[in-house]
């Protein structure tokens, strides 16, 4: 038999590259970050509506007009004002909210984990259902089912989501009764469960307490499902274009060629060639939720962070704004980070 | 030749769109014992259709239809999903044209190989990768148990399409169907890859089935020639007689070969006779 070379070998890890890899997304991060708060700061500064009078009121005299506004350091030239905001942000100080007349930071703890507990719900929502039915659309491409998927999605695509709030409430809680109003849970159970993570399910079920979980239940799953149906449709519709993209592939056939039966063709080599596509896709809808979901909040009375920074948007509580902003923002990096990792962890030819 | 391993009859491949019906294959029949047939033909001549067809893998809308197609006496047109899974891989296998393509990126070649095997052979997974590994060695692959961890990106095209040969021929298939396995590497490796495959073949006493465009190359592979033109076959011949070829359109093709040692200083361009589109396909059966 002729000589034969082997392929070439694989290379031995070297740390370095990966620092300098490291340290790049630290400083992209931090650009990000920085950029994303001085955008929204000098929004909120410019806007034509005075500070000073958000915090005294408008009945107060000039004295303490005066003394107002040199405690708010407005004297002081934008860009210092803007450095010493950072310098607190650093500190872990996002100041305190006007509105609420508490620490920005304590607001957020307590706005944020509702949010979280309704988008991760949505997203899985969203998961569960999309990924599965854009992958039956891709295999049985052109079928009844694959047109079933397209009028979800286009559905979810074009109605507005306010729109299908007030219906889903309309007609699940006010008709048909098999679903909670707005809010988080019910009058009767509020306050029984001491927070740990802030997120009420999570928390019930904890503590132990099935009556708080279950009416807890009964209240997110109808704005999380309206989250996930529209996660649903972006999700589906990503998946069906990248499963036809794989289904046309080569190793496909050769897979068939093996004798391997349709679902280890589709979901063992057709699927884990679109996972690493697919987090991408899931991670942005996750995020989408995340810091989108003021509508959906809004309707169903939900005290998230989408709602909060609306709110004291509308009450000019700038603190408030910038904090959520900042939470909002890391979020959406740190989500585009762990997607990055995964996406290494997944494809070998990333190593 | 003594045994028929495959018999085809009539063999029919239609695509239907929205302008019409295209027919890829237009009733071609032959035979194949523990041979090598050569199917030879330009690009969309129908010979890749005509290997993938006998897989039943032509997807809708794409069609097959046959007078006969048998293995080993056994129907293949009228067999289960489910039976003709066993016979995929079991029975008859498929090498294509790329390594880069046909090969899985994500799953490493270990992972492949394996699952090549159990699709048909219910073996424990420490007794599955030893098999595997005897087969990388018997493909010439040097350090097989760290082969067996590598990914397809990782190995280059020649050593992936031996991969391949090894892959498919784990199951201890009878007919091998190989579709252009080198049209997509280097020439230096070429030789060594056919060389390989043949050997294979010959010492497992299989049917191989070689489709390319090349003629000389098949002229020197195999046993026997078809040469197929516009989903027919114009012609077949033993390899040994390729000369003694009277077909204009295999002339056409012989003639349109450059020669290293009669060059000449313009090579004739093939004159395409629309009489051959219509004439009736020439039966390859023994």
């Amino acid at each position: 038999m002729t000589d034969v070379t082997n392929g070439e070998g694989r290379r031995g890890p070297s740390f370095a590259p990966w620092l300098i890899k490291t340290v790049a997304t630290l400083v992209t991060v931090a650009v990000t970050l920085l950029g994303l708060l001085f955008v929204t700061f000098m929004i909120g500064r410019v806007m034509p509506i005075d500070p000073v009078l958000a915090v005294i009121g408008e009945r107060a005299t000039q004295a303490q007009y005066d003394a107002t506004y040199l405690e708010l350091g407005l004297d002081k030239p934008l860009l210092v004002q803007f450095g010493i905001y950072v310098s607190d942000v650093l500190q872990g100080d996002l100041g305190k909210s006007i509105r609420t007349g508490q620490q920005v930071t304590t607001d957020i703890a307590r706005v944020f984990p509702a949010t979280l507990e309704l988008a991760t719900l949505g997203t899985l929502i969203g998961v569960a259902i999309g990924v599965p039915l854009g992958v039956l659309a891709a295999v049985k491409r052109g079928s009844w089912i694959d047109q079933v998927a397209r009028l979800v999605g286009l559905v979810g695509y074009s109605m507005p989501i306010f729109w299908l709030g007030l219906v889903g409430l309309l007609l699940f809680y006010g008709i048909l009764g098999w679903v909670a109003g707005p809010g988080r849970v019910g009058i009767f159970y509020q306050g029984i469960v001491e927070p740990i993570t802030g997120m009420l399910l999570v928390d019930a079920a904890l503590r132990g307490e099935w009556v708080v979980f279950r009416d807890a239940f009964s209240h997110i799953i109808l704005p999380a499902a309206l989250l996930g149906y529209y996660s649903l449709a972006y999700i589906s519709r990503m998946t069906r274009s990248f499963m036809l993209e794989q289904l046309n592939a080569e190793y496909v056939i050769t897979a068939r060629v093996k004798g391997l039966s349709e679902w280890q063709v589709i979901w063992g080599h057709a699927f884990r060639n679109i996972r690493i596509q697919l987090i991408t896709v899931i991670a942005l809808a996750y995020a989408n939720l995340l810091e989108g979901s003021v509508l959906t909040e809004i309707i169903f009375a939900w005290p998230g962070i989408g709602s909060y920074i609306t709110t004291s948007l509308l009450a000019n509580d700038m603190n408030s704004v910038l904090g959520g902003t900042i939470v909002i923002g890391s979020i959406f990096v740190g989500i585009n980070i762990l997607s990055d990792l995964l996406y290494r962890f997944f494809d070998p030819r990333a190593k | 030749m003594s045994e028929t391993l495959l018999d085809v009859e009539n063999l029919r491949v239609s695509f239907t769109t929205r302008t019409g019906t295209f027919e890829a294959v237009r009733g071609i029949s032959f035979t194949l014992g523990r041979e090598r047939l050569g199917i030879v033909g330009e690009s969309g001549s129908g010979k890749s259709m005509t290997g993938r067809a006998i897989l039943r893998l032509i997807r809708p809308p794409g069609r097959v239809e046959a007078d006969r197609i048998t293995m080993h006496g056994e129907d293949v047109l009228a067999a289960t999903e489910t039976r003709m899974r066993q016979l995929r891989g079991g029975r008859v296998s498929m090498i294509m044209q790329d390594p880069k393509f046909s090969l899985n990126p994500v799953m490493t070649v270990g992972q492949q190989l394996v699952e090549s095997l159990r699709a048909h052979e219910k073996l424990a997974r420490s007794e599955c990768r030893k098999r595997a590994i005897a087969m990388l060695d018997e493909v010439a692959i040097r350090d097989p148990e760290r082969v067996m961890g590598l990914y397809p990106h990782e190995v280059s095209g020649g050593m992936g399409q031996r991969i391949m040969i090894a892959m498919m021929l784990l199951p201890g298939p009878e007919i091998l169907i190989a579709d252009e396995p080198t049209s997509a590497l280097d020439v230096s490796v070429q030789l060594q890859v056919l060389d390989i495959m043949d050997q294979l073949v010959k010492t497992r006493g299989m049917g191989l089935i070689f489709i390319s465009h090349d003629l000389n190359l098949v002229a020197k592979f195999c046993d026997r020639i078809a040469v197929m033109y516009a989903g027919r076959i114009v012609e077949c011949c033993k390899a040994s007689e390729l000369h003694k070829a009277q077909h204009p359109y295999t002339l056409g093709l012989l003639n349109a070969v450059p020669d290293l040692e009669h060059p000449r200083p313009r090579l004739e361009v093939l004159q395409r006779d629309p009489a051959w589109r219509d004439a009736l396909s020439v039966s390859a059966r023994t």
